[in-house]
């Protein structure tokens, strides 16, 4: 039998408690992040069984998809999220969950704050009922979205039965042409792969591409590794990633850094590891992005047109349809359509790196004035960055305001909705039909995209607008 | 949590004879704010099934009085997106028991079998056959059989075979779930978390 494994394989069999003949595999789960609305009902369901939560130091919890994202000192004016929020509070407190709540200092998306205080680490298995749990595979850590069953199983037990997912490995060699950012290269692989290109398949990214990425450029893409379909996605841990880990408030000190390390240095995919798939792009020839349909697949390189109904794979009509609802025509060009809306956030593109993105553009320019911009924060560490850097200045001097974190304009659960047939540039992770608010229309990009459009009020290349890099 | 255990089910069809259904559209996120499992069904396929006003669209298919039924077909990639078990919840609460496609997203495909929906997975050519015998004569019937992993289409006597794995299929008949099989082996899962290195 050869010992050759991918970082994949030594990641999920060394969490098997058990394997059961012709069924999933029993997974053991190291960290378990836990927010107000995929929670209440596998709680309720600990309650019926009289069981308690079995590992509460191994679980997190936060407030983050149902939150209003101004005015977060007063109390939650929808009484239906605000019940919810109530009652992640009640079982918190009931199972002893440390919780960042409402108002906490390190409030914030779930998949934002994970990393900020360690929780994420290399070699771990991570899950939360929310799909974009991907996001925490940048460190090298298996994590993915799972339901609310699911959720009650790790409450319960801290573990989950799945079959283990077949590999995949994409592989991106060269470097980002200007104006790329992390962003594009997941929508291009999107486009590339479709949104059901990687269903059943667990991915490892690998090459020059994503080594070059900072940890936050990484969280990007392994975020969206979701949208072609895969459970996720992971990116083998590295000088980078141990930096970024090391001394933050949830990871092992002293003696337990150095068994840590011992067990992430292993985390590699061997040389001659087989994967059930491997697919190989240039990413020298990735363009920014956008999309112009109803998934995130539906996405091309910025100064294209949209494709015909006949060059498109799948069936004419779901693609028709998805036209229609967008309001645009096979062969339009995208560049220069008026756009009402702008989000910048989400557990996509809401970290410090992608404020800094923003800024660049807009300062010295003034946000265009028939656009509504939200500019929100993926924690109050971000937040507090945004501050610190001198980026909030920027922002204020162009004309926009900074909103409080939470999950906002991404799934519209609190009362950032994009009105009915308006069409919004947003940073977030999915362009479905009404994901924004009812009737909302979505193009999904890069923030340089998004603060392009913001200040002219259309869709921008935002290479006309960068300033001519030095050479050096 | 509970759910009807499942054998052989004969019924009539739902058709959606589109692809990539994600499930922001079969439950659109503003209707995931309850903390109980109760009454989704009202909220599946919401913005196709209802105008802005809440009047009904005529044209989708669940507002259309001619198709019944306990399955719903869907096109290829279904229930892709969002983690939400709401979602199965949704098409559950309805009154469906399985959904055929030709394709299902990895973690709605197994929220559906925690919830009690079977998704039954067909080829692109058998799922159009039945999407066509269902559009030309809406009283057609299909006939599940779990026990034996066959779908057939009644009409013609046409079926096909599908995969699910023996635990499942063992859970699904009987209505086990998962957690029940996990507190059973809780004693070696707290053997082996005394010896994870994170």
């Amino acid at each position: 039998m050869s010992a050759t494994k991918t970082l994949f394989d030594k990641v999920w069999d060394s969490h098997v408690v058990h394997k059961i003949q012709d069924g999933p595999d029993v997974l053991f789960i190291d960290r378990h992040m836990v927010h107000e609305v995929t929670s209440p009902v596998a709680f309720l369901g600990l309650k019926n069984r009289n069981i308690p939560v079995i590992h509460p130091e191994k679980t997190f919890a936060t407030a983050d998809h149902n939150t209003p994202t101004i005015n977060q000192h007063l109390p939650v004016a929808d009484p239906l999220s605000a019940n919810q929020l109530r009652m992640l509070e009640e079982n918190v407190n009931k199972h002893g969950i440390s919780y960042w709540g409402l108002g906490h200092e390190k409030n914030g998306i779930v998949h934002v704050v994970g990393p900020e205080y360690g929780i994420t680490q290399p070699g771990a298995t991570i899950v939360c009922g929310d799909s974009h749990t991907s996001t925490h595979g940048a460190f090298g850590a298996i994590a993915f979205g799972i339901g609310t069953s699911e959720v009650e199983m790790v409450l319960a037990t801290q573990c989950i039965m799945q079959p283990k997912p077949k590999r995949m490995r994409i592989n991106i060699n060269g470097k980002m042409s200007r104006g790329v950012t992390p962003k594009d290269v997941a929508l291009f692989i999107i486009s590339q792969l479709t949104t059901s290109g990687a269903t059943g398949y667990f991915v490892e990214y690998a090459g020059e591409i994503f080594t070059d990425m900072s940890m936050e450029g990484r969280m990007t893409v392994c975020n969206l590794s979701i949208e072609m379909g895969a459970r996720g996605g992971m990116i083998a841990p590295d000088e980078k990633t141990f930096e970024y880990v090391k001394g933050r408030e949830f990871t092992p000190k002293g003696a337990g850094w150095d068994k840590a390390m011992a067990y992430w240095e292993t985390l590699y995919t061997d040389e001659d590891a087989i994967f059930d798939k491997e697919m190989t792009f240039d990413g020298s020839l990735i363009e920014p992005m956008i999309t112009y349909g109803t998934n995130p697949g539906m996405g091309m390189g910025i100064s294209n047109d949209i494709p015909m109904a006949s060059a498109v794979q799948g069936g004419a009509t779901t693609y028709q349809k998805s036209l229609k609802y967008m309001a645009f025509n096979e062969g339009d060009s995208m560049m220069g359509k008026p756009i009402d809306f702008v989000f910048l956030g989400s557990c996509t593109n809401g970290r410090i790196e992608d404020f800094r993105a923003f800024a660049s553009i807009v300062k010295g320019r003034k946000k265009a004035t028939n656009v509504t911009a939200w500019l929100v924060p993926g924690s109050h560490k971000v937040e507090a960055a945004i501050k610190e850097e001198g980026i909030l200045d920027i922002l204020i001097e162009a004309g926009f305001e900074l909103r409080e974190p939470g999950c906002s304009a991404c799934l519209a659960m609190n009362d950032d909705k994009v009105p009915s047939g308006k069409l919004a540039v947003s940073t977030s992770n999915r362009n479905f039909e009404g994901r924004q608010g009812p009737g909302s229309r979505t193009l999904l990009a890069s923030p340089l995209v998004a603060a392009a459009a913001a200040v002219t009020g259309k869709v921008t290349d935002p290479r006309e607008l960068m300033e001519e890099m030095v050479a050096g | 949590m509970a759910y009807d255990k499942f054998n052989i089910l004969t019924s009539t069809a739902v058709p959606l004879p589109l692809e990539n259904v994600d499930t922001d559209q079969i439950i659109p996120a503003r209707f995931l704010k309850a903390t109980e499992r109760v009454g989704f069904g009202d909220s599946l396929f919401r913005d196709w099934r209802y105008n802005q006003d809440n009047t009904p669209k005529e044209d989708f298919v669940l507002n259309q009085d001619r198709f019944s039924g306990k399955i719903l077909l869907g096109g290829k990639n279904f229930g892709s997106g969002s983690s939400r078990e709401h979602a199965a919840w949704a098409v559950y609460d309805y009154g469906f028991r399985c959904v055929v496609s030709s394709f299902f997203a990895d973690i709605f495909r197994g929220n559906c079998l925690n919830v009690g929906v079977l998704p039954v997975q067909v080829s692109a050519e058998f799922l159009q056959k039945i999407f066509d015998a269902t559009a030309a004569d809406e009283t057609t019937e299909l006939e599940i059989n779990l026990p034996e992993q066959k779908i057939t289409l009644l009409t013609t006597g046409e079926s096909e075979s599908f995969d699910i794995n023996g635990y499942k299929k063992n859970n699904m008949l009987n209505g086990f779930d998962d957690i029940d099989y996990l507190l059973n082996i809780k004693k070696d899962i707290e053997t082996f978390a005394e010896n994870t290195p994170l």
